[in-house]
């Protein structure tokens, strides 16, 4: 087994690392800005030319990046390379609207194949190995992007997808499956199925690897998923906007290693303004090396810490601690994106339903629960049951339609939910992350 | 309406305390209570109560912030003998008239009174006036 995919390139020197960071960050905002309407317009906006950035600390003086401006963008407007130079496209659900369109060139897709082929080395992975993707394919980039890295690496690929559970056990057992692409909470189903089969993923399969991940989970449940399957559970992360799924843990499981000769971080507070080193921030990213849809101190909207110091592992690149929460304070719920704003639109679209209301995130067993409080005021309050219980239903069908998730919903007394608080208040994630 | 109750109803989350709240703001309005009802859905309940004095039962709680209704409902006197409800409910049904809820009580002069939540009032004060069963009103609740 490998210890690194590209020695050279994952221990570079920190300092060299910078450089390689400061060369490629300029030539990026020379071609955008002679490439991309966009990018030009926004340069000239901020009054920044391309020869203003002499050193990494200038890149402050670049506007930031939004996720709203793939949309309003869509599909490729912001693209930077011609589009007959695109070999894929994948794109957003849309479930918070417009969806968003990314695209890749050849060498975009080398690159993300290279990312993951150097992570999935990273924990311990390589030929020989057989990687089971249960991660969903098709437009949503988990599946197709796992695969690649896992082909690049040697490993044999089972790309079975997301669901139909008891094919993906039986598989794993015939085909000696080792490792495993999912969703942690899908991977804890899976071990219930199986119980259920008579089958124990710990005793009676050859996994010894899950790369988990596209939803929040928290070290109590890697343990469990340590401990329940005898496997090593890693940590990965990346988002559509830079690719797919990108970077994952190393065997030390101290962070998320971000290939910082192709990625460049900032770990920005509420202003927009620098964190020091170690402090916890939202995650802003560069990528300097992507031809198709460059994107230049993109706001992620995770927060996180960085961590610069090398690795025990001997890698030189930063590492990103477990994703904290969001800043746009949207929730994960089941791997769907949930922006209380559009909780709120539904219920204020309800003419029973007051101004106050409560979004919990909860995890019942394995599974994330969404709850929405909201208060019965005098106007829906109706002394027979079963009205109530027809507003409940009601309430729930039209967050359904919107959110596409299935929402548990607390009828509480008038005057009891907190008031005048902040948007803060208005969601509470109880799970533990 | 002539010749019905005024019932008080409140919405109230099942937890602990809160039937505790509801009667403190009655006994410190000096609220008696004639007739009390708990519906329990899961998490929330329905509370429904005949009191002596409804309009200042309904100012009390309203004002600690309730979400609180009057409801018309019927009091119906029953024989205190075997058939008397079967009699009641038998000829309410056969005349299209549905029942939503009820709950009965004993006065302290002995009267057995059925509280009766129906869909039509008039179809219903018809229907027990045929069968000879008397009703009883909001002032009669206040002076029981």
């Amino acid at each position: 087994m490998l210890d690194y995919w590209n020695a050279a390139a994952e221990r570079t020197p920190f300092e060299e690392l910078r450089e390689i960071q400061l060369r490629k960050l300029r030539q990026l905002v020379d071609n955008v800005y002679r490439n991309s309407l966009f990018y030009r317009t926004r340069f000239d906006e901020a009054g920044v030319k391309p020869e203003d950035i002499k050193s990494l600390d200038d890149i402050t003086r670049l506007p930031f990046t939004f996720k709203k401006d793939l949309r309003d963008n869509y599909p490729t407007k912001m693209f930077c390379a011609p589009l007959n130079q695109v070999v894929r496209y994948h794109a957003s659900s849309g479930t918070t609207g417009k969806p968003t369109v990314v695209g890749y060139t050849r060498g975009d897709i080398d690159c993300w194949t290279t990312s993951l082929a150097r992570s999935l080395t990273a924990c311990g992975l390589g030929r020989g190995d057989v990687m089971q993707v249960s991660y969903g394919y098709g437009l949503f980039t988990g599946g197709l992007g796992m695969h690649y890295g896992a082909e690049e690496i040697g490993a044999s690929v089972l790309p079975i997808g997301v669901g139909n559970t008891e094919r993906q056990i039986e598989l794993m057992m015939d085909l000696n499956t080792t490792a495993i692409a999912c969703t942690p909470s899908y991977l804890l189903h899976m071990n219930e199925v199986a119980n259920s089969m008579g089958i124990s993923i710990k005793d009676d399969t050859s996994l010894r690897v899950g790369i988990l991940g596209a939803e929040p989970w928290s070290l109590e449940t890697r343990k469990r998923i340590e401990d329940l399957m005898d496997i090593k559970a890693y940590d990965i992360y990346g988002t559509s906007e830079l690719s797919g799924p990108l970077f994952t843990e190393c065997k030390c499981q101290d962070g998320i290693h971000i290939w910082a000769d192709h990625f460049l971080l900032e770990i920005i507070d509420k202003n927009g303004d620098p964190v020091p080193e170690g402090h916890k921030g939202e995650l802003v990213v560069t990528t300097l090396s992507k031809e198709a849809l460059p994107l230049i101190r993109y706001r992620v909207g995770d927060i996180t810490v960085i961590n610069n110091e090398e690795c025990e592992c001997g890698r030189t690149h930063p590492r990103i601690m477990r994703i904290m929460g969001r800043a746009d304070d949207m929730l994960i719920i089941r791997g769907i994106n949930v922006f209380p704003s559009q909780v709120e639109s539904v219920l204020m679209n309800i003419p029973e339903v007051g101004e106050h209301y409560q979004i919990i995130a909860d995890r019942n067993g394995e599974l994330d629960e969404m709850t929405v409080r909201v208060e019965v005021t005098r106007a829906a309050f109706s002394d027979k049951l079963a009205d109530l219980m027809k507003l409940e239903k009601k309430i729930k069908e039209a967050l359904q339609k919107v959110l596409n998730i299935s929402t548990k919903i607390e009828l509480v007394e008038t005057g009891t939910l907190p008031r005048s608080m902040g948007k803060a208040q208005k969601v509470i994630d109880k799970r533990k992350i | 309406m002539k010749g019905t109750i005024k019932q008080i109803s409140l919405f109230a989350e099942n937890k602990p305390g809160r039937l505790a709240k509801i009667a403190e703001v009655l006994s410190k309005a000096k609220i008696n209570i004639r007739a009390f009802n708990i519906a329990e859905a899961g998490d929330f309940g329905v509370i429904r109560m005949v009191v002596d004095d409804a309009d200042k039962a309904f100012r009390a709680l309203q004002s600690e912030g309730f979400a609180v209704s009057e409801t018309e409902v019927i009091g119906v006197q029953m024989k205190d003998i075997p058939g008397s409800l079967y009699e009641i409910a038998k000829s309410l049904g056969e005349n299209n008239v549905n029942i939503d809820y009820a709950y009965a009580f004993i006065t302290k002069t002995e009267m057995a009174l059925l509280i009766l939540r129906v869909d039509d009032i008039p179809g219903a004060q018809k229907v027990l006036n045929n069968i000879k069963v008397r009703l009883v009103d909001s002032s009669e609740i206040s002076s029981l």
